[in-house]
C-alpha cells in the first residue's frame, strides 16, 4: 500500500476529485466511442503515425485549443476566487497550484502549441514545399510536446499540481518548502516538451533555409515565413538553457544537489536568471508568429502590399536580438544597483522601438488600401490599440525605479496579459479563421465569429484594465485573498465579469467551427479571402503533397502576381512526387518518454530504466530501418487534380 | 467619431478615477522616494498615453477612410514599397521618446536607490528585516529590540532597512513609502527611505512566498522622533527578551500576531551579510571579505 500512498493527491478537494471523476468518464467514452465506430485503425493509420505537416498542425492546434480550455478554466477559478474580499472557494494552496498550472498551461502548453501548429500548417505551404524538412523528427517533436501536456495534466489528480508559481523560483521551488511531487512534474513536463520545441526549432531553420521554392529568395519570403525563421533561431538560442535549467532543478529537487539552494554555495538568484535568460526570449518566440500572421491578414484584407517590407524584416531581427540582453528587467527589484538597473532598463526601452516601427507599417499598410472588416481583420484592427497600451505599459514597466512599485502586483498582470492575449491569442485566433479553409476547404462562419470577437476583446478589456489600477492601489499579485478595507473588491468583481465573457467568446468560437462544420458550403474555390501569398496557390483543402508541380516564384506575394500580374508559378510538367512514409515510431517513443517521466517523478527507477531502454530502443529501430519513403505516380497526381476541378 | 469621443470619455473616466477622491496607494506617497517613483509614474503615463491617442487617432483614420464600403468597386489600392523619409520619422519619433524615458529612468533609480537629498547628512537609523515563513522580523541593533510584523519608524530621518529571509524570496514593500527589494537567504539588499508624514502604513511582502503568502504583511508606522524615543524607553520597560530558542519558534511556518521583545536575534543569529554572507568562502582574511561585501551590496 506505501507505495501508491504517493500518487495521492496531498491536497485534495470535492474539486479535484470530480475532476477525476470527469476525466476517467471522458476517457472511457471516447475509448468506447473510438471502438463502437471502429476508428482504431483509421485513427492509428491517419493520425498517430503521420508525418504530413498539415495533420500534425491541426493536432497541435486541436492539443492548444483543448489547453486553453484547461487554462481558462484555472483562470475563471482564480478570478472567481478573488472576486470578492475573503472569498472561500479556493483555499491558499489550491489557488497556488491552479495560478501556476494556469501560467504553465497557457504559457508551453497552449500559445507554443497554437504558434508551432499555425508554423506547421502554414510555412512550408508559403516556401512551396512538399513538407518540412525532416518530417519524422516533426512527429516526434509533436508527441514529445503531446506526451509532456498529458504528463503535467495528469500532476493535478495524481501526486499534485505545481505550486511554486510557473516561474517556480528556488529556493520555494525546492524541497524545503514545496515538498509534493508537483514541482518534479514541472521540471518534467517542461523538459519533455522542451526537446519538442528544440527539434522543432532546428527543423523549421533548416526547412526554410533549404526547401524555398525556385526564385523565393530570402527577401521575397513573406512575411509570417520571416517571423517563423527568426522564431525559430530564438528557439534554437533559448530553449537549451532552459534545458539545463531544469536539470540543475530536476539534481536539486531529486538528487540533493545545491544548485539553486542557498546554502553550500548554492545560488538562489542563479533560477531566476536561468529561468529569464530563457523566458524573455519566449515572450518574442510567442509575439514574433504573431506579427507575421498580422503582417498576412492586414496586408490580405486592405488589399495593399506590406509597407516597408525591409524594416518589418529588419525590425524582426533586431527584436531577436534584443531579446537575449533584457532579461535582468524581470527582478530588478534583486538587489543589482542602479548601474546594471539602468543598462538593463535602457535595452528594454530600446525595444519599444522596433515594435513601434511594425506598428506604424501595419498602419501604413492600411493607407490608401481597400479595407475588408472580415473576422482575421477584425483581430488584427483589435490587436493594434490593445497591443500599444500594452506595449506602453511595458515601458513603463521598464523604468527601473517604478519597476519597484510595479513589480509583483495586478499592474504586471494586466500588462503581461495585455501583450499576450491581444499580441498571441488575438493572432491565432485571426491565423486560424483565415487559414481555416486552406486546411478544411470550408469556411468559419463570420457572424458567430464576430460575436466572438467582440465578447472576446470586452471582456479582455473588462477583465484586465481593472488590474492596472488595483496594481497601483498596491495588490500584490499571486494573493488567494484580501480583505475588505483594502478596497480590491469592486474592481475584481469587475475582472471576473470580464472573464466570464471571455469564456463565452471561446464557447462562441469552438461552437462556430462545430456549426460550420455542418453547415458551411464546400467549395470555397482556390482563393476565398483574395489573398497575395503563395500557400493561396494550391487547392483548398491542400493535397498531401502541397504543390502538383514545384511553384517558381518572383515575389514576396507571388500568387497576387499570379493573379494580377501574369505572372506563371507552374511553368514545368507534373513529375512523380517524392513523399516521406507514416511511422509509428515517434508516437511510441513519445509514450516511453511519457513513462519516463511520470516514472522519474515519482522517482520509480525501474520504470525510468525500462522507459530509457525503449527510447533508445526507438532509436536504434530508427537507425537500422531501410526507408527511403515512396513515390506519388504521375497518373495519381493527375487524378487527384481533376477531383479538384483544375490544372495546376 | 463616435469611438474617438468614448475613448476620450474613457480617458477623463480614468483620470478623475486615478486622482479621484480615494488616491491609490503608490501614487499617494508620504516621503521622497515614494514621490520620485509616483512622479516618474505620472510622466510615464502622460507620455505613453500621447502614443496611445496618435496610434488609435492614425487607425481610425485608416479604417474610417479606407474601408472597403466607402471605395469604388474598381478601386485598385497602389502598390507602395515604403518610403525612407516616412520609415525615418517612424523610427526617429520612438529613439527621441526612449532616450527621454532612459534618462528619467536611470536617474530616478540612481535616486531611488540612495539617501534622498536633503538627509544626507543625517546618520540613517538601521533596521534589519528579515522574512520567515509567513512573518517579518523587524530587529533596531543600535535600539537593541526587536518586533514581528509591525515596525515603527521616526519621520525626517532616513532608515536604512537591511533585508534578508529565512527560507523563500520575498520581497519588502512599503508602497507610500517606497518600492520594493527583494529579502534573500544568503544576502542582504537595501531600501533607504524616509517618512514624512506620520501614519500607518501598508507594508507587505510582494513576492508569492507559498501558502501563507496573502497575510503576510506588517504594519509601517512612521511617529515624530520624541515619540519614537518615548516608544523605545516604553519597550525596555516593558518587554522580555528575545532568547534563542523563543526565535527558533518564531520561525516555524505559520502566522503570528504583532510581538515585541529587547534585545534582537542578530546577537546570536546574524544577519547574512559580511563574514555571514552566503557567497562567503571563508579562505580570504576578514578586512578583504568586508571590501568585497561592501562591494557586492554597492553596485
Amino acid at each position: 500500500m506505501e507505495f501508491f500512498d504517493r500518487f495521492a493527491v496531498p491536497h485534495p478537494s470535492p474539486l479535484i476529485y470530480a475532476s477525476m471523476v470527469a476525466i476517467a468518464l471522458t476517457l472511457i467514452a471516447v475509448v468506447i466511442g473510438i471502438t463502437y465506430f471502429k476508428k482504431w485503425g483509421y485513427l492509428w493509420r491517419e493520425w498517430l503515425t503521420t508525418v504530413d505537416h498539415k495533420r500534425i498542425g491541426m493536432m497541435y492546434i486541436i492539443s492548444a485549443l483543448l489547453m486553453l480550455f484547461r487554462g481558462g478554466v484555472d483562470g475563471i477559478m482564480m478570478r472567481l476566487q478573488t472576486a470578492v474580499p475573503e472569498n472561500s472557494f479556493l483555499d491558499a494552496q489550491h489557488y497556488n497550484e491552479v495560478f501556476t498550472t494556469h501560467g504553465i498551461v497557457m504559457i508551453i502548453f497552449m500559445a507554443m502549441a497554437f504558434i508551432i501548429g499555425m508554423m506547421n500548417i502554414v510555412v512550408p505551404l508559403q516556401i512551396g514545399a512538399r513538407d518540412v524538412a525532416f518530417p519524422r523528427l516533426n512527429a516526434i517533436s509533436f508527441w514529445l510536446y503531446f506526451a509532456g501536456a498529458m504528463l503535467f495534466n495528469v500532476s493535478f489528480v495524481i501526486g499534485g499540481s505545481p505550486d511554486a508559481g510557473w516561474t517556480n523560483y528556488f529556493p520555494l521551488a525546492g524541497t524545503d518548502f514545496s515538498q509534493s511531487v508537483g514541482v518534479n512534474y514541472y521540471m518534467w513536463a517542461l523538459q519533455i516538451s522542451g526537446l519538442g520545441t528544440l527539434m522543432t526549432g532546428i527543423n523549421f531553420i533548416v526547412t526554410i533555409l533549404k526547401m524555398r521554392a525556385p526564385g523565393m529568395t530570402l527577401m521575397k519570403m513573406p512575411m509570417f515565413t520571416w517571423s517563423a525563421l527568426i522564431t525559430n533561431v530564438i528557439i534554437v538560442f533559448a530553449f537549451p538553457v532552459l534545458t539545463i535549467a531544469l536539470l540543475m532543478g530536476t539534481l536539486d529537487r531529486q538528487f540533493g544537489t545545491h544548485f539553486f539552494a542557498s546554502t553550500n554555495g548554492g545560488m538562489d538568484m542563479l533560477w531566476a536568471n536561468l529561468f529569464w535568460v530563457w523566458g524573455h526570449p519566449e515572450v518574442y518566440i510567442l509575439i514574433l508568429p504573431a506579427f507575421g500572421i498580422y503582417s498576412e491578414v492586414i496586408a490580405t484584407f486592405s488589399q495593399r502590399n506590406l509597407y516597408g517590407y525591409k524594416s518589418m524584416v529588419g525590425s524582426m531581427v533586431l527584436i531577436s536580438f534584443m531579446s537575449f540582453l533584457v532579461w535582468v528587467h524581470h527582478f530588478f527589484t534583486m538587489g543589482h544597483g542602479p548601474l546594471v538597473n539602468g543598462i538593463f532598463s535602457i535595452t528594454t526601452m530600446a525595444i519599444a522601438v522596433p515594435t513601434g516601427i511594425k506598428i506604424f507599417n501595419w498602419l501604413l499598410t492600411m493607407w490608401k488600401g481597400k479595407i475588408r472588416f472580415t473576422v482575421p481583420m477584425l483581430y488584427s484592427i483589435g490587436f493594434i490599440p490593445l497591443f500599444t497600451i500594452g506595449g506602453v505599459t511595458g515601458v513603463m514597466l521598464a523604468i527601473a525605479s517604478a519597476d519597484y512599485q510595479y513589480h509583483n502586483t495586478m499592474f504586471l498582470v494586466a500588462h503581461f496579459h495585455n501583450v499576450i492575449i491581444p499580441g498571441v491569442v488575438f493572432a491565432m485566433l485571426a491565423g486560424l479563421t483565415y487559414w481555416w479553409p486552406k486546411v478544411f476547404g470550408f469556411m468559419l462562419n463570420e457572424r458567430i465569429g464576430k460575436w466572438g470577437f467582440w465578447f472576446l476583446s470586452i471582456g479582455f478589456c473588462l477583465a484586465f484594465f481593472p488590474m492596472y489600477i488595483t496594481g497601483l492601489d498596491g495588490q500584490a499579485r499571486r494573493m488567494y485573498t484580501y480583505s475588505e478595507e483594502t478596497g480590491f473588491g469592486p474592481l475584481n468583481l469587475l475582472s471576473f465579469f470580464g472573464a466570464g465573457l471571455m469564456a463565452i467568446a471561446f464557447i462562441l468560437i469552438v461552437f462556430n467551427i462545430y456549426y460550420s462544420f455542418r453547415n458551411s458550403p464546400r467549395n470555397v474555390g482556390q482563393d476565398p479571402w483574395n489573398a497575395r501569398s503563395l500557400e493561396w496557390a494550391t487547392h483548398n483543402p491542400v493535397p498531401e503533397y502541397n504543390f502538383a508541380v514545384t511553384p517558381v516564384v518572383n515575389s514576396s506575394e507571388a500568387f497576387w502576381d499570379s493573379k494580377k500580374n501574369g505572372h506563371n508559378l507552374f511553368p514545368d510538367k507534373f513529375e512523380k512526387i517524392h513523399m516521406p512514409n507514416n511511422s509509428g515510431v515517434p508516437v511510441i517513443m513519445a509514450g516511453f518518454f511519457f513513462i519516463f517521466g511520470f516514472s522519474f517523478v515519482f522517482s520509480i527507477w525501474i520504470g525510468v530504466i525500462l522507459a530509457a531502454l525503449g527510447i533508445f530502443g526507438c532509436m536504434a529501430y530508427r537507425t537500422f530501418e531501410n526507408d527511403h519513403g515512396r513515390y506519388i505516380s504521375v497518373e495519381e497526381i493527375k487524378e487527384t487534380e481533376k477531383k479538384y476541378g483544375g490544372a495546376k | 467619431m463616435k469611438l474617438k469621443l468614448a475613448f476620450i470619455s474613457f480617458a477623463i473616466l480614468l483620470t478623475t478615477f486615478l486622482a479621484g477622491c480615494e488616491p491609490l496607494l503608490v501614487l499617494d506617497p508620504k516621503g521622497p522616494q515614494a514621490e520620485t517613483t509616483a512622479n516618474v509614474i505620472w510622466i510615464s503615463i502622460i507620455t505613453m498615453a500621447v502614443i496611445v491617442i496618435v496610434v488609435i487617432s492614425l487607425l481610425i483614420f485608416m479604417i474610417y477612410k479606407y474601408r472597403a464600403s466607402k471605395q469604388g468597386e474598381d478601386y485598385e489600392p497602389p502598390h507602395i514599397e515604403g518610403n525612407p523619409l516616412v520609415e525615418t520619422i517612424i523610427v526617429a519619433i520612438p529613439v527621441l521618446i526612449v532616450i527621454f524615458l532612459s534618462i528619467v529612468s536611470v536617474k530616478s533609480t540612481y535616486e531611488v536607490e540612495t539617501v534622498p537629498e536633503g538627509y544626507e547628512n543625517q546618520e540613517p537609523l538601521v533596521i534589519y528585516a528579515a522574512s520567515s515563513n509567513w512573518k517579518w522580523h523587524f530587529s533596531y541593533p543600535e535600539q537593541d529590540i526587536e518586533t514581528l510584523n509591525y515596525v515603527f519608524i521616526p519621520t525626517n530621518r532616513p532608515v536604512e532597512f537591511r533585508l534578508y529571509s529565512y527560507g523563500p524570496i520575498t520581497s519588502f514593500w512599503i508602497p507610500q513609502l517606497a518600492g520594493q527589494k527583494y529579502a534573500m537567504a544568503d544576502m542582504v539588499t537595501k531600501i533607504n527611505l524616509v517618512a514624512e508624514t506620520p501614519g500607518d502604513y501598508v507594508g507587505r511582502n510582494a513576492n508569492f512566498s507559498g501558502e501563507g503568502f496573502a497575510e503576510n504583511t506588517f504594519t509601517a508606522t512612521a511617529l515624530s522622533n520624541e515619540e519614537f524615543d518615548k516608544w523605545i524607553d516604553e519597550i525596555h520597560s516593558t518587554a522580555e527578551p528575545l532568547t534563542e530558542e523563543q526565535f527558533n519558534k518564531l520561525l516555524k511556518p505559520g502566522h503570528l500576531g504583532q510581538m515585541t521583545f529587547t534585545g534582537t536575534h542578530l546577537d546570536f543569529a546574524p544577519a547574512p551579510e559580511g563574514e555571514h554572507a552566503g557567497h562567503h568562502h571563508g579562505d580570504e582574511s576578514e578586512d578583504e571579505t568586508n571590501t568585497e561585501h561592501e562591494d557586492h551590496s554597492n553596485h
